[in-house]
């Protein structure tokens, strides 16, 4: 095998760069947690790695950019994918204009849109989850998604980006969630109504909120 | 200038509380009173009476402890909120009644910010991330821009309200968790329970429905040493992915849930993985208290902030993040 350079470190997993039969490839690996319980831990990571194995590709179908899956090693829990150049999308937005910032937000929603659409939730939307490669935006990430059309689990989706961007970037965040619906509804249409009377319900039923029930 | 003592009440769950600190950091006397219901759960009626018929005498003891009387104290800081109606009531009316007396200023005080702001005195860390767990919030906070950020939160009940209900269900006296940790020493196969992270929330109210309906057909050990493993490790999950976003130099952990020695294990082994430093609130100072809101106050106070006390209403669900804290600009 090629030689592997650590990229990231994250939370859960370890990523690498390297070649992989001749393509430019990130590996990903989740590590284990020695401070959990052994058999827990290796069901996270088996289920985890498979399942987002299966909806990188199910989303790149819908039309979502998202990197291509080359290999699976479920057993050391590894994904070989090709490699994205860019930056994350966390490190983008404090020098974008309003406008872009609005059009960026919108492009998200409409590609949260079609996930939506096409059965999945992403479960974890964040702006360190989303990649700029030129005018194309990529998901990455789907370790905590789900196959589903189910109206709860497309309201946590959008309550947990809602509560991202209120998180790590205040400033802009109401601006950018009006520009993600406006996307949104481009692509869900009637639908958008019913998906935000549950983001709103979500967000009432958290932990005090006030106006709440 | 000279040296400023005041006042904080306490009064948002089971616990009645008074302490008194001084303008340098100092904590002269922290008196708590706590209900503990005959059966089940916190009745908040019932909670209220107890703390309206225990607040003359704690806050009689706090200031003997600390060898003031009341005409010593600059101000007096009350817990309006987040908490149960009836028992925000009671120290409301008690902190403004002593505030009316005595001429000085009430200061509005959230319970969460207290509950961060005694883990930064106690433990002099500056600006930690930070796992607020116990009976009624989990919270995973950091500070940044003038208020203290949510990164993570229950989505339904809290860490220590799962733990609590499930030792009330195998019959555990109260304080279950300690109880249920010990059982949990002598467990040895793990039963899978459901494991809820949404993104960086948790989600708890399922795993405490699934464990409780696996009682009847399984070992008490196993089951409690599943479900703590479960119900840590996605607070630890959380944690670490904060940890790793914010890029935050340490982990304070506060709260009533704060005193696990478990979950301590669990968060210090995160840190060391992160090569950030691990701090636990003391255990006098980890479940609600008096001192914590004296504190908080304090600081508010130097910041000019304080309320009239026809306006002082309690919030019951008041948010860690709506509270603006100029202290730490």
């Amino acid at each position: 095998m090629e030689k592997m350079t650590l990229i990231k470190k994250g939370a859960e997993a370890e990523l690498y760069h390297m070649i992989w039969m001749g393509r430019e490839s990130v590996l990903k690996r989740r590590i284990k947690k020695l401070y959990r319980n052994p058999d827990l831990d290796l069901y996270i990571r088996t289920t985890r790695t498979s399942l987002e194995a299966k909806l990188l590709s199910e989303a790149r179908r819908l039309g979502v950019p998202t990197p291509i899956v080359y290999s699976l090693d479920l057993k050391n829990a590894e994904i070989i994918m090709s490699f994205i150049s860019g930056p994350p999308l966390k490190k983008v937005i404090p020098n974008m204009d309003r406008k872009s910032l609005f059009e960026t937000f919108s492009l998200i929603g409409s590609l949260v849109g079609k996930l939506h659409k096409g059965g999945i939730v992403h479960g974890d939307l964040t702006t360190s989850n989303m990649i700029l490669k030129e005018d194309l935006l990529f998901l990455i990430d789907f370790g905590l998604g789900d196959h589903t059309f189910d109206l709860e689990a497309r309201g946590v989706d959008i309550h947990l980006m809602r509560r991202a961007l209120e998180s790590s970037h205040h400033e802009i965040s109401k601006f950018a969630y009006d520009g993600f619906i406006s996307g949104y509804e481009g692509i869900m249409g009637e639908e958008t109504k019913d998906v935000l009377r549950r983001v709103n319900e979500i967000r009432r039923r958290g932990r005090y909120v006030e106006g709440g029930r | 200038m000279s040296k400023l003592y005041v006042m904080g009440i306490e009064s948002t769950a089971h616990t009645f509380g008074c302490g008194i600190v001084s303008s340098n950091g100092e904590i002269l006397s922290n008196l708590r009173s706590e209900y503990v219901p005959a059966a089940g759960g916190i009745h908040p009626r019932e909670a209220s009476q107890h703390h309206a018929s225990k607040a003359s005498a704690t806050i009689r003891q706090a200031l003997n402890d600390a060898g003031l009387g009341l005409d010593e104290i600059s101000a007096v800081a009350i817990s309006l909120g987040p908490g149960l109606g009836p028992c925000l009531r009671t120290g409301a009316t008690v902190a403004r009644a002593i505030a009316l007396m005595i001429k000085k200023p009430l200061i509005p005080v959230n319970h969460c910010v207290a509950h961060i702001e005694i883990g930064r005195l106690a433990t002099k860390e500056d600006d930690p991330l930070v796992a607020y767990v116990s009976g009624g919030n989990t919270i995973v906070s950091a500070y940044s821009d003038g208020r203290y950020r949510v990164f993570g939160e229950t989505l339904d009940i809290a860490l220590g309200n799962c733990l609590d209900v499930f030792a009330r269900s195998l019959g555990l006296s109260h304080p279950g968790v300690p109880k249920l940790e010990a059982l949990a020493e002598g467990g040895k196969s793990f039963i899978p329970l459901p494991y809820v992270v949404k993104g960086q929330d948790v989600s708890y109210s399922g795993l405490l429905t699934m464990a409780t309906r696996k009682i009847p057909e399984n070992d008490p050990r196993d089951l409690s040493m599943s479900l703590l493993e479960v119900a840590y490790g996605m607070l630890a999950e959380v944690v670490e992915r904060a940890l790793a976003h914010t890029e935050k130099p340490s982990l304070l952990l506060t709260g009533g849930v704060a005193r696990s020695h478990r979950l301590q294990r669990i968060l210090r082994a995160v840190c060391e993985e992160h090569s950030a430093r691990f701090h636990v609130v003391p255990p006098d100072l980890a479940g609600d208290n008096g001192a914590m809101i004296a504190w908080t106050g304090y600081l508010a106070l130097k910041e000019g902030v304080c309320v009239p006390v026809e306006s002082s209403y309690i919030r019951q669900r008041w948010r860690l993040d709506e509270v603006e804290v100029p202290w730490r600009r």
